[in-house]
């Protein structure tokens, strides 16, 4: 079974100065290609600080992990940089859209990072278009983000995401701002997304989300706790 | 290295967001452009007039001219009512026997008078001269001939009338051979001059005036017809004033020995004249000297104007930048998380400063283009105020009168590498303090 990302034995540690706080105390999880996981568990298990591994965006203190094969625990931080830009795609509870741009130059923005800077295309150009039509935002290409409801937003987010037609799609509490309905329209797209053969690592702390995941995986205090369909439910 | 075009316009785009903020964080290196670039201007200025004055003036020549005291002196110069001033032959012979650099020593005295012909008038200055005048104002003969050192001698009633005052007086008739009336005596015309051109007046008169309406006559001719007291009688009021020469030019033998001559006629000067305020000593060489004292007055002020302005301006865009990326903290979070590099970010706000320091002067450059406009302006104050303060003519503020200040074309991409270089040193830090921000507490930032 080829993996999208493996971690092994992963620890991340918080050094205060008086306390030496233990986010991650160890977590081994398999994501194997077109997976759909959503993470779950109480406030500070540690879940985002798996999740921002996962994306790149940090190390951890001790443990390996790898993304597409690429094992990224040591790699330089201009490396880390270019996994982020082609092989993740991040989501954020608080959309994190660039408030001056525009819908069509934020969903640009990955592309000004790509290796060797190759100037955007007409190509790129139709390719933005066709991602914001997908997100059903193919009206609202010059608006900007405060011009946009929250859902609207995280559409853009997710067109964002997929520009550079990345393997993984790293979401954290990517409905946690939404009512239901927005919530429903974006678990859909993102069902979709994993539908074409994406991998998605899903952070939620709603079941009803969760339950879309083909599976769950609970943490608590640093370490999984669980994995399956609900088991706090199975019981009840 | 990002697309630079690109960059470039995404800097442009951040700093329209805040128009007003960029403005004002722009103004030190604007104030700082402008200063450099006026200042080697103005140096530019200084030193292109006093080359020409010298070249006017004549580099080997020193000029003495009387000057005619203030009113109130009047009473003390011992004349009762009758002004006495300037210039005494005493002083050309002292002058001329005592002082060996000295080649050639021309005397002339000058005198405001009607002349007439038949029913024609003109106001003319009478010029009493040598036969060496023409050479040393570079004046060429239309016809006829100039002054002879037999008219002198013999003390003749002859004349040369400029070409101003031929045209004036005789219009399509030919002076020549002809006479004009001077103080109710006739002056047989010898010869007329060509126009003297504006530029050519080589060791000429400093009185600065119209030479076009001069009517020349031997010196010694004016002295016995003319004496060497004026007296004008205006109604109601009667003023009378003596001197007997008004310029002397002196050649000295070569350029080397100008300022030492100088020096030395200062002195010799002096035995004659208690004080010097009935004379003043012109030497063209030394108008250079004061060129380049004006140069290094306005070198200093401006360079310090524009020293400090450039640092005051690089340290305000530091402290813009530094809080600009604390306000941005977020969005460059955001951008980590979609891979960009620690580079990246410190080019990109590095470009922002850049930007920001370079459109700063460009519109300094903009303004130092306006510096002669801007300095004409200061000069019309100056001398507001210097007319208001009294008599101030000194060599100083006349060279600043008349002073034309000039862009210098390199100080244009000097100043704009400047300010570019300030956005550089300035910006740096900021920059890579938003380089170093860990993208994760970057995107949890508030
Ligand atoms: N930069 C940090 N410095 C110190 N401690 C940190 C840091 N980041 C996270 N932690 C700690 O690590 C633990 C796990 O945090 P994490 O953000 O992963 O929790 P979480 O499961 O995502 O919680 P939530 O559901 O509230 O988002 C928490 O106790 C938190 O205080
Ligand atoms: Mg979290």
């Amino acid at each position: 079974m080829e993996l999208a990302a493996q971690v092994t034995d992963l620890q991340k540690h918080y050094d205060l100065g008086s306390v030496v706080v233990k986010a991650l105390r160890g977590v081994s999880i398999d994501f194997p290609k077109g997976d759909f996981v959503a993470i779950m568990g109480s406030s500070g298990s540690g879940k985002s600080t798996l999740l921002n591994l996962l994306g790149a965006l940090d190390r951890p203190t001790f443990g390996e992990y790898t993304i597409g094969g690429i094992p990224v625990s040591t790699i330089s931080d201009d490396d880390l940089s270019a996994i982020r830009n082609e092989m993740i795609g991040f989501i954020f509870q608080s959309y994190n859209l660039i408030p001056q741009y525009t819908v069509v130059e934020n969903i640009e923005v990955p592309l000004h990072y790509r290796k060797g800077y190759p100037p955007i295309s007409a190509a790129d150009k139709q390719h933005i278009e066709h991602l914001a039509e997908m997100v059903g935002l193919g009206d609202r290409l010059d608006h900007r983000p405060y011009q946009l409801s929250g859902g609207q937003q995280q559409r853009v987010a997710i067109a964002r995401a997929l520009v550079n037609d990345p393997q993984i799609i790293l979401a954290d509490e990517p409905t946690g701002n939404l009512d239901s309905t927005t919530e429903a329209e974006i678990m859909e797209m993102l069902c979709r997304l994993n539908a074409e053969g994406r991998t998605i690592i899903m952070v939620t702390h709603e079941n009803s989300v969760a339950s879309l995941a083909k599976r769950q995986i609970f943490m608590k205090d640093g370490v999984v706790a669980g994995e399956g369909l609900f088991p706090g439910k199975a019981h009840a | 290295m990002p697309n630079l075009l690109r960059t470039i316009q995404l800097a442009m785009k951040s700093l329209l967001l805040h128009k007003l903020r960029s403005g004002l964080t722009m103004l030190g290196i604007v104030f700082g452009v402008f200063s450099v670039i006026a200042m080697l201007a103005i140096g530019r200025g200084a030193s292109e007039q006093a080359q020409a004055q010298v070249l006017k003036l004549g580099a080997t020549n020193i000029i003495i001219r009387s000057d005619k005291p203030p009113k109130e002196s009047a009473v003390n110069s011992g004349g009762g009512s009758v002004l006495r001033y300037g210039l005494l032959r005493k002083d050309f012979d002292l002058l001329e026997k005592t002082v060996p650099t000295i080649s050639q020593a021309i005397p002339i005295r000058e005198m405001n008078k009607a002349a007439r012909h038949r029913d024609r008038e003109v106001t003319a200055r009478i010029v009493g001269g040598t036969a060496d005048y023409t050479a040393i104002n570079d004046l060429h003969m239309a016809q006829g001939r100039f002054l002879s050192d037999e008219d002198r001698r013999q003390k003749k009633n002859v004349c040369v009338l400029a070409s101003g005052t031929a045209d004036e007086l005789f219009q399509y008739e030919n002076p020549v051979g002809q006479s004009v009336k001077i103080a109710d005596r006739y002056y047989a015309i010898v010869g007329v001059t060509m126009p003297r051109q504006a530029s050519a007046a080589i060791g000429g008169s400093m009185s600065g005036q119209n030479y076009d309406l001069d009517i020349y006559i031997p010196l010694e001719t004016m002295r016995v017809r003319m004496g060497d007291l004026n007296i004008d009688q205006s109604p109601g009021s009667f003023s009378a004033e003596y001197w007997e020469l008004s310029q002397i030019t002196l050649r000295v033998t070569s350029q080397d020995l100008v300022l030492q001559t100088a020096n030395v006629i200062r002195e010799t000067m002096k035995q004659n004249h208690k004080n010097d305020g009935d004379y003043s000593i012109v030497v063209p060489l030394e108008l250079l000297k004061q060129a380049e004292q004006i140069r290094v007055i306005f070198n200093v002020v401006l360079g310090s104007i524009a020293a400090i302005s450039l640092l005051v301006g690089g340290i305000g865009i530091m402290n813009i930048m530094l809080a600009t990326v604390t306000e941005r903290t977020r969005e460059i979070g955001i951008r980590r998380a979609l891979g960009a590099k620690r580079h990246d970010i410190t080019v990109q706000f590095l470009t922002e400063t850049i930007v920001l320091a370079g459109t700063g002067g460009l519109i300094g450059i903009g303004l130092g283009l306006a510096t002669p406009w801007a300095f004409a302006l200061i000069r019309a104050i100056v001398q507001r105020l210097n007319v208001a303060g009294g008599q101030s003519a000194s060599e100083f503020s006349q060279m600043f009168a008349e002073m034309n200040p000039t862009p210098v074309p390199a100080s244009l991409p000097l100043a704009f590498f400047i300010s570019v270089g300030i956005g550089v040193i300035f910006g740096m830090y900021p920059a890579l303090a938003a380089a170093r921000l860990d993208p994760i507490e970057a995107l949890r930032h508030e």
